[in-house]
């Protein structure tokens, strides 16, 4: 009568062992480990790099559990903290600059887990220490950057189209243009609008009887300077974040105009902080190439005024310590071709003062070379020193030969890198150490295990077996809950621990909705099999509507919440669908494996159900169990009530 | 064991005047303590600072406010937080001071004054970001509602929808007046509470909704009166029960959830006890006022019916 399908039961296994093994990761400690990642994208992380990392810590004779390779580098795991410090030092020495080396903690899981995806659940700031930033990109600076930009670029079109005017400047995020003559006036728009379609122009007279031009940026390419400089202050803050030596950083873009930074296990924040608002200088000087002062350089006496200086592949160069040009007179560097050659090319934008002094600078130094110093932690590095092959007007400046292209990208990249793109400021702050986050986690994991030992004992005592089933489906709901969160990968915050919780209490609905139900109908009076069946059945209704509400609110706390709210609502929201498969589908199957099979069956151990007898009052009701085969099948129990009718049986 | 052994219809309604005299009362209580002392709006809400510092002692709160004071950096709060080696040091926002630094410089001169103090934990909240945590709260607040009155509309009808959500944005108003009453701080994670107490309560009323539905169905001579009676009579032991367990639960979070999670708690808790309350004698006594019938609820049966004479 309450069989269950076959595949049903196997659907339910499929669950379980789904419940089972992405559970799992979760209950093996955590060892110390390094990890090695590239921190250039031109420095690959192969096998060539694993044995490297092994023979070194076979050298240095660290004992380690074992590497491995993965798309975010190497993972070496070591026995013991100490060990994890020593081989940091070891493998950072081999190693050099060109990749990261961060401290980190891996699950001890077994690697078949890891390799079917089963992963520990992610945990949040708050349980496993660390630092969050949210930082705010000013876009009004960005979008004047640009209108110097374009200010500069404009001077020079109009000085080649030989238009005649009068002045030109910025004024607010707005290119101003003056005439004395109308007929330049017009010459100029249609110039401008031809060379640049990004930029809005208007004819405006002023006051004084002097017309004007005015080219602001349209809306569609403010938007695409604002994303640009979004994206590449991630980029500069991507490489900054290498630096900390953090094993697994999170920098994304929230929203129109602001990053979130996340570095889990950071215990310096003020250092974090430090490096995060840092801002690199990039510095134009000229190359001293006067053989006399190079010889003297080489052996050791550098001349006055001048500065030793490595280039990026390590080669010496002197320098002149006289600064030509500073990164704030850089408007914009991209990598790009050389028009003539096709050979890959930087193209560097100078503002107006910065491409008049280039051009005076170039002029007087035709043939020789100047070297473009980046100078950040006041350590100063050159990245490219070109020769200079003519004179250099108009602010536009292009840097080629004897480069390819991933060289022109990292040339480009760090010539940006010396000016952010737009400052940034830090408007959230959320630090957690260490020590709170271990006690974060004991705290949540008390809070689910004492109140659900008590709720199971509660349940187990007061529905007899059915509250036993029902407490197996709760485990069931848990072990499908955690699993899931493991699976997603879903940030895991101390309000999630309590959702976890909640979760628990809230799922017992409806296995007391289905408990209750099946009292009732054996109270009217229904045989052991047709009140399981209605007990499921008309409390499913109630169970579906009830969930539907509370899923509402956490849908909308979920997309308004943030940080520990929206930590809080993942939880929920997934518990309440686990809830819903474990509390109907897997208690009914465990119903039908205990009950379904039997024909005759004349008692339900559902705990006691009271029965009030014909006639009496609240007062003093005869007890009669619901197990008594006479009664259970008695016709309508004469109740007191007059006008409720017996209800109808399915 | 069975705790709730009731064999007449308890009439609910006959005293649903009281009951909502009460709610009432109990209500316009809130508001005023809204309104008079208003709410204590923590970081997330107003911007400002957070300091969690741990001493290996017991904190010398004068210590600890000379060393700040030094520091020039105006109003400020300092005091235990969870027990007596920890304090919580609030700072409110401050135009001129750059934020980033300014748990650093107390910090500092925290660690100059006693170098036991380690820092546990900081918060900074800028005052745009303040702002606007506090106007997603009030648009999800609002958004859950709007969803919860579709929903029990297109479900049940417009009466069980409009009664449902009075009777809940009265617990979510009842609990804001207890945090205003004991100026209890009131964080994100409290606005997650009240609002998983909205979608839990509810989840209350839509039980109750459902059984009067059902009992309209069944009880085809009974009056309203009568039939609401009895849908509360009969769902009143899964109530207790079911909110007795989620309860235990929040108390268990509360006695073990530690300091970070007490008014979190603290708001299910006085939810779950109000929710009841409201669902079962507030909500429905509403909808009886509403004026619903028979005819407004068991219409699907009745084309049944009808199909069902077609057939030979």
């Amino acid at each position: 009568m309450n069989r269950y399908p076959a595949w049903k039961y196997i659907l339910i296994g499929v669950a379980l062992a789904f419940g089972l093994v992405y559970t799992l990761p979760n209950f093996f400690p955590e060892v110390p480990a390094v990890q090695v990642s590239s921190s250039k994208a031109s420095v690959k992380v192969d096998n060539t790099l694993l044995a490297t990392i092994e023979d070194a810590l076979k050298a240095a004779n660290i004992a380690y559990r074992g590497a491995e390779l993965d798309p975010l580098g190497v993972k070496v795991r070591l026995n013991d903290t100490d060990t994890q410090l020593k081989a940091k030092d070891v493998l950072q020495a081999k190693l050099g600059d060109n990749y990261i080396v961060a401290l980190n903690l891996l699950s001890a899981s077994p690697h078949w887990l890891a390799s079917i995806g089963a992963l520990p659940m992610y945990l949040g700031l708050d349980l496993r220490g660390g630092v969050h930033f949210l930082l705010q990109v000013d876009m009004k600076g960005a979008l004047d950057k640009a209108a110097d930009r374009y200010t500069t670029d404009i001077r020079s079109l109009m000085r080649e189209k030989k238009v005649v005017y009068s002045g030109i400047g910025r004024e607010s995020s707005n290119v101003v243009l003056r005439f004395k003559d109308d007929a330049e006036r017009t010459r100029a728009r249609n110039e401008i609008e031809k060379a640049f379609p990004d930029l809005l122009v208007r004819e405006q007279d002023a006051a004084g009887a002097e017309s004007r031009l005015v080219a602001g940026l349209k809306p569609e390419a403010q938007k695409r300077i604002q994303d640009g400089a979004v994206q590449q202050n991630i980029t500069i803050l991507r490489n900054r974040v290498n630096e900390l030596g953090v094993a697994e950083p999170i920098i994304q873009q929230q929203g129109g105009d602001r990053v979130v930074v996340q570095l889990p296990g950071v215990q310096d924040t003020a250092r974090a902080k430090d490096i995060l608002g840092r801002t690199a200088t990039l510095e134009i000087r000229m190359v001293n190439d006067d053989p006399g002062a190079q010889e003297s350089a080489r052996t050791g006496s550098v001349p006055f005024g001048n500065d030793l200086l490595t280039d990026r592949n390590g080669e010496p160069l002197l320098v002149r310590r006289q600064v030509v040009l500073t990164g704030d007179r850089i408007n914009d560097a991209q990598s790009g071709f050389d028009q003539r050659t096709n050979e890959p090319a930087v193209h560097v934008n100078l503002d107006g003062t910065g491409a008049r002094i280039f051009k005076e600078v170039t002029r007087e130094n035709v043939g020789k070379r100047m070297a473009i110093v980046l100078v950040e932690k006041g350590k100063a590095e050159v990245i490219t020193a070109p020769v200079i092959r003519e004179e250099i007007g108009g602010g536009r400046v292009q840097i080629s030969g004897k480069m390819n292209t991933r060289e022109a990208n990292d040339i480009a990249l760090l010539m940006r890198a010396g000016a952010l793109a737009a400052p940034m400021e830090i408007v959230e702050e959320r630090t957690v150490g260490p020590s709170l986050g271990k006690e974060n986690i004991e705290k949540g994991f008390d809070s689910v295990m004492y109140g659900f030992i008590v709720l199971a004992a509660f349940i187990c005592v007061y529905y007899a077996l059915m509250g036993v089933i029902s407490t197996m489906a709760l485990v069931v709901n848990l072990l499908l809950l955690v699993a899931v969160l493991s699976v997603l990968q879903a940030t895991l915050t101390l309000p999630g621990m309590a959702a976890i919780a909640l979760t628990l209490g809230i799922a017992i609905d409806a296995n007391v909705l289905i408990n209750e139900r099946i009292r009732e109908e054996l109270r009217w009076g229904a045989t052991p099999h047709a009140a399981i069946q209605a007990g499921y059945e008309r409390a499913w209704g109630t169970i579906l509507d009830s969930n539907v509400t509370t899923m509402i609110a956490g849908i909308a706390l979920l997309a308004f919440g943030s940080g520990p709210v929206r930590g809080f609502a993942v939880v929920h929201v997934l518990g309440i669908l686990t809830s819903m498969f474990s509390a109907v589908f897997v208690s009914r199957g465990i119903v039908a494996l205990i009950y379904g099979n039997r024909k005759k069956l004349d008692r339900i151990s559902v705990g006691q159900v009271w029965k009030p007898t014909a006639g009496t009052a609240a007062g003093a009701p005869a007890q009669v169990k619901g197990d008594s085969p006479a009664l259970a099948s008695a016709k309508a129990p004469a109740i007191s009530n007059k006008s409720a009718t017996v209800p109808a049986k399915p | 064991m069975e705790f709730f052994r009731i064999s007449r219809d308890i009439p609910f309604m006959r005293h649903a005047l009281v009951f909502n005299i009460v709610s009432l009362v109990t209500f316009i209580a809130a508001v005023v303590f809204l309104a008079v002392n208003g709410l204590n709006l923590g970081v997330d809400f107003r911007g400002g600072t957070v300091i969690e510092v741990t001493y290996g002692h017991a904190v010398d709160f004068t210590r600890v406010r000379n060393a700040i004071d030094k520091l020039n950096l105006g109003e400020f709060s300092a005091q235990s937080f969870g027990s007596s080696d920890t304090a919580l040091i609030r700072l409110p926002l401050k135009e001129g001071v750059s934020s980033a630094q300014l748990s650093e410089r107390v910090m500092g001169a925290l660690k100059a004054d006693d170098p036991s103090a380690s820092q546990r934990r900081v918060e900074f909240v800028g005052p745009q970001v303040g702002k606007e945590l506090y106007e997603n709260g009030a648009l999800a607040l609002l958004l859950v509602s709007i969803g919860i009155v579709i929903y029990l509309a297109l479900r049940f009808e417009w009466r069980f929808a409009v009664a449902a959500i009075v009777a809940n944005l009265h617990d979510v108003i009842i609990i804001l007046g207890f945090f205003a009453l004991f100026q209890w701080e009131f964080s994100l994670p409290v606005l997650a509470a009240v609002l998983a107490v909205l979608g839990y309560s509810v989840n209350e009323s839509v039980v109750i909704a459902d059984r009067i539905r059902e009992n309209f169905r069944k009880m085809r001579k009974a009056t309203v009166t009568h039939v609401i009676d009895s849908a509360i009579t009969r769902t009143l032991s899964r109530t207790i029960i079911t909110h007795g367990s989620t309860l235990l639960m929040v108390l268990s979070i509360f006695f073990f959830g530690g300091e970070t999670l007490h008014h979190f708690s603290l708001a299910l808790a006085i939810g779950i006890c109000f929710g009841i309350y409201s669902s079962a004698l507030v909500m429905a006594a509403l909808v009886m006022w509403l004026g619903v019938s028979r005819e407004d609820l068991v219409k699907p049966e009745r084309k049944g019916i009808t199909g069902e004479k077609v057939l030979p």
